[in-house]
């Protein structure tokens, strides 16, 4: 346990990559199959899933610290975290060290509370608390709560086991996608020499796309280039094996019961790569359609004909058992032609065209067109390249459709979570109505530190009124927002809804008076549906 | 009805029956002083009164040319109709609680205040009152400090670590109070000389100037140019964090020492490698005592916390405490 929490420290008193690595390798090279393999299992971002509730350890610890509900909502709103709250109100009787090791830890102590009435639970874990030092006890109710995530990325975590074992980051990222369990054996195999993933099922780690900004010209000779749409959907890999059938996420979900109706015929095995869409009539419906599917246990007949998809096919991973990611993309694209007519034949695929690219005035009138095709932009995909691991750049870019903007009026604000915790960050803003400001959007990132300063002292001294931790602010500052889209929407108050909102920039020169108004929002919300049309 | 002690005008804290204010916010004819922090001792008064180990301070901050008069602790002085005294707050050196007595009735104003131990000041003293104004900087039940002597294990524990490791150790901490706090605590650990940034020497030298033991400093921009402080300890102001004055240093480790490295998240959205949880202030559980300590009825809260820690005083000790309206909160610490 004590080696745990001095990595932890380590990691959280650098900000250099380097120095992380360094620390990350020095702690497998010495610890045990089973403690590196719950390290590995937390730093790379997974989680005890419905575990303890963090309602139960509120609870608990507001009997134990007997502190007025109120003062321990208005203590959250400075902490921002839970876990961080809870052992910063929780006071050490007597810190006893933890003489067990992590895993010991873990699988005697922790794992068993699962089983244990809430009695039980409410007893050894308060008890547990008093005899933690503060970081301790932080990290525990990290582990409970089921949210660790302390600014380690899973990248960093296998950059640190190449290292330490010196295996290539690619060998780990295939043995690593997918589920696994953080057994000694797990881990040991991990390091081994065996080649093939554990899972017969597994995905292959995902090849991301970076964000392009600016001109497409800066990428060269379009030639070396080919163009795809860019879908709004769930990236996933199909896997059609000998061993059986799956579907993953992008975020490493096993999500094959949400879609069956996406799983192929068995007439041969491959991975293949693409995006889930809600699609009706030839059309892309919106993405919250589809997360209307998603969470389910059990996806009827009925659901699955209200709320339709296809596999729109990007890539060929592998087929017959052959990876094929190493092959240049040019290449795969010809094989996935080739095979055209077997993939084609299952009802909900589609394999969306790969074009060639002229020159880039042509790149860029197909962007104007990408509503209309119902995408959000264009995917550009160097011919060579093969199929890497994760966001590498330089192979595959996104040239999304620049967003759509407009100005509103700051009403509400609450202090931030996480890096941001302690100020006012997150910010509602309003549009005119009737001369009433209506709640459109809700936004934090995009202002500098210095801003975030000014607007956080602004927040305090022209509050109107407070609610818990939201304060209601004169309506005074104005926000120019950007937003990838508009939809209508039944929930919200305005009666339509904006898509990943955020804050492009203060606007100095415009008083409240002059921002936009809702009937301007739904001007632009009946542009886009008929550009959909 | 009696009229009261004190009351707020747009200068801040007025004592009608003395015909001065407490800390005003801008120039006033005659101003009492509780201790030195810039937000607290302001220019442009016609007079000054504060404790006399604050004298230097002020002289320093404020100008040589400052009509100041400097008075020792627990020695009362008429002002008007109203008695007026100092007594240690255990801040700062110098730091001061005001204690005003007009016919038989007490306030008294913390300033700031803490109850850990300071080398570096005297420690903290109980006034009786009826009235007493209360900082709130830490005023959440999430602040608690701990033992001095570990914080400044911690520091000498990382210290220790970036010299073998060759970087040097940059201690960010205010110039005022702070530094001299651990400046005066480190020679129990070590007798290396300490680089300071030179805006903390000047404080220094009001410090020695009262008698204070401090260790042995130099001035980085005095100290030969080739130095290279792979084995040192060197203390600065945040406002040199990232200056060019801070290029120097090659290869360094930073730290903040301050109470509010207390939440993570201050110390991740600043920038440092560490945070040492090191505060001039009372946390919440020392604000609790001090107040009670005092037995006043009546508790006016400023400065920080004022809503919560004036409603937890109403609801778990019937105690007749509101925030004090019209201050504008800067952080500090």
């Amino acid at each position: 346990m004590h080696r745990f929490l001095e990595l932890i420290e380590q990691l959280d008193s650098t900000t250099s990559t380097n120095e992380k690595v360094n620390f990350i390798a020095a702690y497998f090279k010495q610890a045990s199959p089973a403690d590196s393999a719950w390290v590995l299992f937390f730093l790379s971002g997974h989680r005890l899933k419905r575990f303890i509730s963090s309602p139960k350890l509120w609870s608990w610890c507001m009997e134990e610290t007997q502190l007025p509900g109120w003062l321990i909502e208005e203590s959250y709103a400075h902490v921002g975290d839970s876990a961080e709250l809870i052992a910063l109100l929780i006071h050490e009787e007597k810190q006893t060290e933890e003489k067990r090791t992590l895993s010991e830890w873990m699988e005697r102590f922790i794992l068993p509370l699962k089983d244990k009435s809430e009695e039980e639970q409410r007893r050894e874990i308060t008890s547990m608390w008093k005899n933690q030092s503060r970081f301790e006890r932080f990290l525990t109710n990290k582990i409970l709560g089921g949210s660790f995530r302390l600014g380690v990325s899973s990248l960093l975590m296998v950059k640190g086991l190449s290292k330490a074992f010196d295996i290539p980051i690619a060998t780990l990222n295939i043995k690593l996608a997918g589920e696994w369990k953080p057994t000694s054996e797990f881990f040991t195999h991990l390091i081994s020499e065996a080649a093939l993933p554990s899972n017969p099922l597994n995905p292959y780690p995902f090849f991301l796309a970076a964000h392009m900004e600016g001109d497409p010209q800066q990428l060269g000779d379009p030639a070396d280039w080919m163009a795809e749409w860019k879908w709004d959907g769930i990236r996933a890999q199909i896997i059609q094996r000998s061993g059986g059938q799956a579907i993953w996420s992008r975020g490493n979900e096993l999500i094959t019961r949400s879609f069956p109706e996406l799983l192929p015929d068995q007439k041969h095995t491959f991975v293949i790569d693409g995006e889930i869409l809600a699609f009706k009539e030839e059309k892309p419906l919106p993405f919250t359609e589809l997360q209307k599917r998603l969470g389910r246990k059990i996806v009827s007949k009925g659901v699955q004909e209200k709320y339709p998809v296809h596999f729109m096919i990007y890539d060929l991973l592998e087929w017959d058992g052959e990876d094929l990611r190493h092959l240049p993309y040019h290449m795969r694209r010809d094989l996935l032609t080739q095979y055209s007519a077997y993939f084609l034949t299952q009802p909900l695929y589609r394999i969306p065209p790969a074009l060639e690219i002229p020159n880039w005035e042509s790149a860029r009138q197909w962007r104007e067109e990408a509503f209309k095709a119902g995408t959000e932009g264009l995917i550009f995909k160097k011919k060579d390249s093969s199929y890497g691991a994760g966001r590498k750049r330089g192979f595959w870019w996104k040239y999304k459709v620049e967003s759509m903007t407009i100005d509103a009026v700051l009403i509400y604000a609450q202090p931030g979570s996480g890096y941001r915790s302690g100020l006012y960050t997150d910010y509602t803003f309003g549009v005119w109505e009737k001369g009433e400001l209506v709640p459109i959007a809700k936004a934090y990132s995009g202002l500098t530190q210095a801003e975030i300063r000014d607007v956080d002292k602004w927040i305090r001294r022209e509050t109107l009124e407070k609610f818990g931790p939201v304060r209601r602010v004169k309506p005074e500052l104005v926000f120019e927002l950007a937003f990838e889209n508009i939809q209508e929407s039944k929930r919200h108050k305005a009666g339509l809804a904006v898509r990943f909102p955020r804050i492009k920039r203060r606007r100095l020169d415009k008083t409240a008076e002059t921002a936009n108004t809702l009937d301007d929002l739904r001007q632009l919300l009946q542009e886009r549906n008929s550009h959909g049309k | 009805m009696r009229k009261p002690i004190l009351k707020m005008t747009k200068a801040g804290l007025y004592c009608p029956a003395g015909d001065f204010c407490i800390d005003p916010w801008h120039g006033v004819p005659e101003a009492v002083i509780t201790h030195g922090h810039g937000d607290h001792a302001r220019w442009g008064s016609g007079k000054y009164v504060c404790q006399e180990d604050s004298v230097p301070i002020l002289q320093y901050r404020l100008g040589e040319g400052i009509a100041v008069e400097g008075i020792p602790y627990r020695s009362p002085f008429k002002k008007g109709s109203a008695w007026v005294s100092f007594h240690p707050a255990g801040h700062i050196l110098g730091s001061a609680q005001v204690r005003i007595e007009v016919d038989g009735q007490v306030a008294v104003v913390s300033g700031d205040y803490k109850l850990s131990p300071d080398s570096s000041c005297p420690p903290f003293e109980a006034v009786e009152c009826d009235l007493f104004v209360t900082e709130s900087t830490f005023g959440l039940p999430i602040y608690k400090w701990e033992k001095g002597a570990t914080t400044f294990e911690k520091i000498v524990h990382w210290w220790e670590q970036n010299r073998q490791n060759h970087h040097p150790s940059l201690l960010f901490c205010y110039s005022l109070g702070k530094a001299q706090r651990i400046l005066a605590s480190l020679p129990r650990w070590t007798d290396q000389k300490i680089y300071i940034h030179g805006s903390i020497a000047p404080i220094n030298r009001c410090y020695e100037e009262r008698g204070v033991l401090l260790a042995p400093t130099e001035v980085v921009t005095q100290a030969d140019p080739k130095h290279n402080y792979s084995q040192d300890l060197i203390l600065a102001p945040t406002s040199a964090f990232r200056s060019g004055w801070m290029r120097r240093f090659k290869n360094l480790k930073t730290a903040f020492a301050s109470g509010w490295m207390s939440i993570r998240g201050n110390k991740r959205r600043q920038g440092f490698d560490k945070g040492f949880i090191l505060s001039d202030h009372a946390d919440w559980e020392e604000l609790l005592l001090a107040i009670h300590a005092t037995g006043a009825k009546e508790v006016w809260v400023t400065h920080g916390q004022t809503e919560p820690l004036s409603r937890y005083l109403r609801e778990v000790f019937k105690i007749d405490a509101s925030p004090l309206k019209g201050f504008v909160q800067e952080d500090e610490d």
